[in-house]
């Protein structure tokens, strides 16, 4: 097992370095420059500023500088941001895209599985075909137009009423209210897909051996559910779970964008589109981190709970591809 | 010898009259099979003939419809419908407001109404109206209202009490709209008002018709009466005036050039590599297969971000290329790790060494059974990995990193329309709906697919 653990860390801590490797040169590679959007400026203080950003130096140097800095978790100061550094833009952002992304998570973890149970249950009945279609068309439709549509949804919901019950966009601090549909809209293809897997897992499991012995004893049929099927079937979500993850990041970047939120993903996209390079170098390193570590955890975890991954480990996990 | 535990005649000869007799099934190859399979499931055949006809509709499209999707008809923005006109040309003539002396300013509440507010002349070019000067205004303030509201509506302008007329050229449609004009004293306005209802009648601007090449750069007004045909939109016009039924042809290009071309590479070159791989085995294959995992670990839109800003694609630039590389450097491993996983099982197939024992040369086994057993994974994997693509492409395009405006993708599409989806939804609606519908149909087709490639799915049902 500890085997198992160290090889999975050292992997992470590979493809972060290969990440932040690539980012650095990537970046470098730019024919832009960061300087450029400063307004025309004499050679000596474009020296200064290049010396200021350590620009002057050569290109392994920087490079040197950059992981140096980076071990220390100093990624630098914002370019375009004035006496903002990258970690104070973190530090205030990803909080709030954290919350949406782990409440978003939350609701695709237990509506999947529930959902997939449920429908599994109810096989070949009405439940069934309904949440089939749901979960086909969820996966169909892309986010920004569930988010376009909650939002009418919102906006209609607020003139029937006569008052604002929800937000159509915008964040609060600790505020529930604003937190609820962007959360459910970024959640809702996670969902559908789990719910998809959890059903498929849960139809294998129904016709398993052990099922059917555990009937043939006689026991009561809510504790064969619970205790023999859910609890197997679960696994395989489990799996999922760190693509699961990385798809609620990204998929954030469109939901923090079309409801106002002012999360580390809206900061994100605007950094490329400003060529900041040290806010995109520092958010890139963080978010890789961020998912490696995050993927990581879920395949010790699952190592933990099935001991055939760790033994095959080729077998059960899969899935994979663009975003 | 013991009795056989079967009926004898079981493993006789069947004389060759015979067994014309016998009811057997018509032969049927596995690509027979998986056509009758595929036909017989509805849904699929559905999905199957509404993604053929968008293929029509994007490749042929432009053939059909052959409107320029960046043309602009500047008069006619963010329409949800527009039927063919035929409009005369409307010159531009010196048009001479009328003047007057200014007498002493006065009080805003002694201020009259405007007497003998009259249209002097009304098309879509410009609203010309003219009035009665008021004894004592400072200046003159004209609103416009839009159909039959209540209240003044817009502010047009505030015009000096020397002149006693004015001409609306402020985006004027073939509709109706109240023209209001009150005196001033300078600070406040005075409770009499004037006002009056007109619909312009609907004409062409000789600039706009001429930027549009329906009438000469040297066309003169006195020659004959300029009329000019123009063309409609039957699924209206974008915020730039621009044909939506034309971009919705020229974005399904471009997505379905994203959709096709990036899965269409990397599904290639992981099945060489996925085969390469299980067929040289050992040591090379764990490395390999461990890159494989290295490559699937990375986050493609960090990726993807990375490989824009290499390949030097500013903001807001379209990179269709970089897409597609993207698409490509992160998408493979998926499909060769499917493709190894297949050909090792097959290796270990009963048959596969029946026909090694018979002799069979190495690319015999190759054509023969590995190619078309791993044929169907690998279409099906392209089915869903199509739509994947495509939505890849639509969520880039939407934050602005993949395809973005002037080039239209359904994605950009989307983008543009949501900025204005509360007044006009039939800009995001048309783009979202194609999307939605054609990743649905890709996926049930998928579906479909995987069920009639799947031999032992007929047999246990």
């Amino acid at each position: 097992m500890m085997r198992f653990i160290a090889g999975r860390v050292l992997y992470g801590v590979f493809t972060l370095w290969f990440l932040a490797t690539a980012t650095f040169f990537a970046m470098h590679a730019v024919p832009g420059d960061p300087l450029a959007s400063e307004k025309a400026v004499s050679p000596e203080i474009r020296r200064n500023l290049e010396a200021r950003y350590g620009l002057d130096k050569p290109l392994l140097t920087q490079y040197g500088i950059f992981i140096g800095n980076m071990l220390q978790g100093d990624f630098g100061i914002s370019f375009t941001q004035k006496n903002r550094s990258v970690n104070d833009i973190i530090r205030e952002h990803f909080p709030i895209s954290a919350q949406l992304g782990v409440l978003a998570l939350l609701w695709a973890t237990f509506g999947g599985v529930v959902f997939g149970a449920v429908t599994a249950y109810y096989r070949n009945r009405w439940p069934d075909y309904v949440s089939v279609v749901a979960v086909i068309i969820c996966i169909s439709v892309p986010g920004f137009v569930f988010a376009a549509l909650a939002q009418l949804a919102i906006i209609g919901l607020n003139e029937a009423v006569g008052k604002d019950v929800l937000p159509v966009a915008g964040w609060e601090a600790g505020s529930f209210r604003h937190m609820l549909v962007p959360s459910l809209v970024l959640g809702l293809g996670t969902l559908a897909y789990l719910t998809r897997l959890m059903r498929s897992s849960m139809l294998e499991i129904m016709d398993a051996d052990f099922v059917r012995t555990a009937k043939a004893k006689g026991l009561a049929t809510t504790r064969i559910f619970w205790q023999h099927q859910l609890r197997n079937a679960i696994l395989p979500v489990v799996t999922v779970l760190g693509p699961a993850i990385a798809g609620i990041t990204t998929g954030g970047f469109v939901v923090e964008q079309v409801f106002a939120i002012p999360g580390l993903g809206r900061y994100f996209v605007q950094a490329v589109q400003q060529l900041d390079y040290t806010v995109i170098m520092g958010t890139t390193v963080f978010y890789g981190a961020f998912l490696i570590f995050l993927v990581m955890l879920v395949d010790i975890l699952y190592g933990l709970i099935d001991p055939r991954i760790r033994l095959a480990p080729e077998k059960l996990r899969q899935k994979g591809g663009p975003v | 010898m013991s009795t056989p535990a079967y009926p004898h005649d079981w493993f006789a000869r069947i004389p060759a009259q015979a067994a014309d007799d016998l009811p057997v099934l018509p032969p049927e190859s596995y690509w027979q099979g998986v056509w009758r399979r595929l036909r017989s499931n509805r849904r699929a055949l559905v999905a199957g003939c509404f993604l053929l006809l968008v293929l029509l509709f994007t490749v042929f499209g432009s053939v059909l419809w052959p409107v320029d999707p960046a043309k602009q008809d500047p008069g006619i923005l963010s329409r949800s419908y527009v039927a063919s006109r035929t409009l005369p040309v409307a010159f531009p003539d010196a048009w001479q407001v009328p003047m007057v002396e200014m007498g002493e300013p006065v009080a805003a509440s002694e201020l009259l109404a405007p007497q003998g507010l009259q249209v002097v002349s009304a098309t879509t070019d410009a609203v010309r109206l003219v009035w009665q000067p008021v004894a004592g205004a400072t200046n003159y303030r004209i609103y416009r209202m839009e159909g039959r509201g209540k209240g003044y509506g817009i502010p047009l302008a505030v015009v000096p009490a020397q002149y006693t007329g004015y001409q609306d050229r402020l985006d004027v449609h073939a509709q109706p709209y109240r023209y209001t004009v009150v005196a001033d004293d300078g600070v406040d306005e005075s409770a009499q008002v004037a006002s009056l209802s007109v619909t312009p009648t609907a004409v062409i601007s000789l600039l706009d018709a001429q930027l549009q090449g329906l009438v000469p750069e040297d066309a003169v007004s006195t020659d004959r009466e300029w009329v000019v045909d123009l063309p409609s939109h039957p699924l209206g016009t974008d915020s730039l005036g621009r044909d939506m039924l034309a971009r919705l042809i020229a974005g399904g290009q471009t997505s379905f050039f994203i959709g096709f071309g990036a899965p269409l590479i990397y599904i290639f070159i992981g099945c060489l590599y996925g085969a390469f791989s299980a067929y040289v085995g050992g040591r090379v294959d764990e490395w390999m297969m461990r890159f494989a995992d290295f490559v699937i670990a990375l986050p493609f839109l960090l990726f993807m971000i990375l490989l824009r800003v290499a390949f030097g694609i500013g903001a807001g630039e379209s990179g269709v290329a970089a897409l597609i590389v993207a698409m490509v450097l992160l998408g493979w491993p998926m499909a060769a790790r499917l493709v190894r996983g297949q050909v090792l099982q097959l290796r270990e197939q009963p048959f596969v060494s029946a026909a090694k024992l018979m002799g069979a040369p190495s690319y015999y086994l190759v054509w023969r059974h590995m190619i078309p057993n791993v044929m169907g994974v690998v279409i099906v994997s392209l089915t869903f990995a199509i739509p994947g693509a495509i939505f890849t492409e639509a969520f880039l395009s939407f934050i602005g990193m993949g395809v973005v405006p002037p080039v239209p993708s359904w994605g950009s599409l989307c983008n543009d329309g949501i900025q204005s989806m509360l007044v006009h939804p039939h800009e995001l609606l048309y783009p979202a709906a194609l999307i939605s519908a054609t990743v649905l149909a890709f996926n049930v087709l998928g579906d479909g697919l995987r069920d009639a490639l799947d031999i032992n799915l007929e047999a246990r049902s």
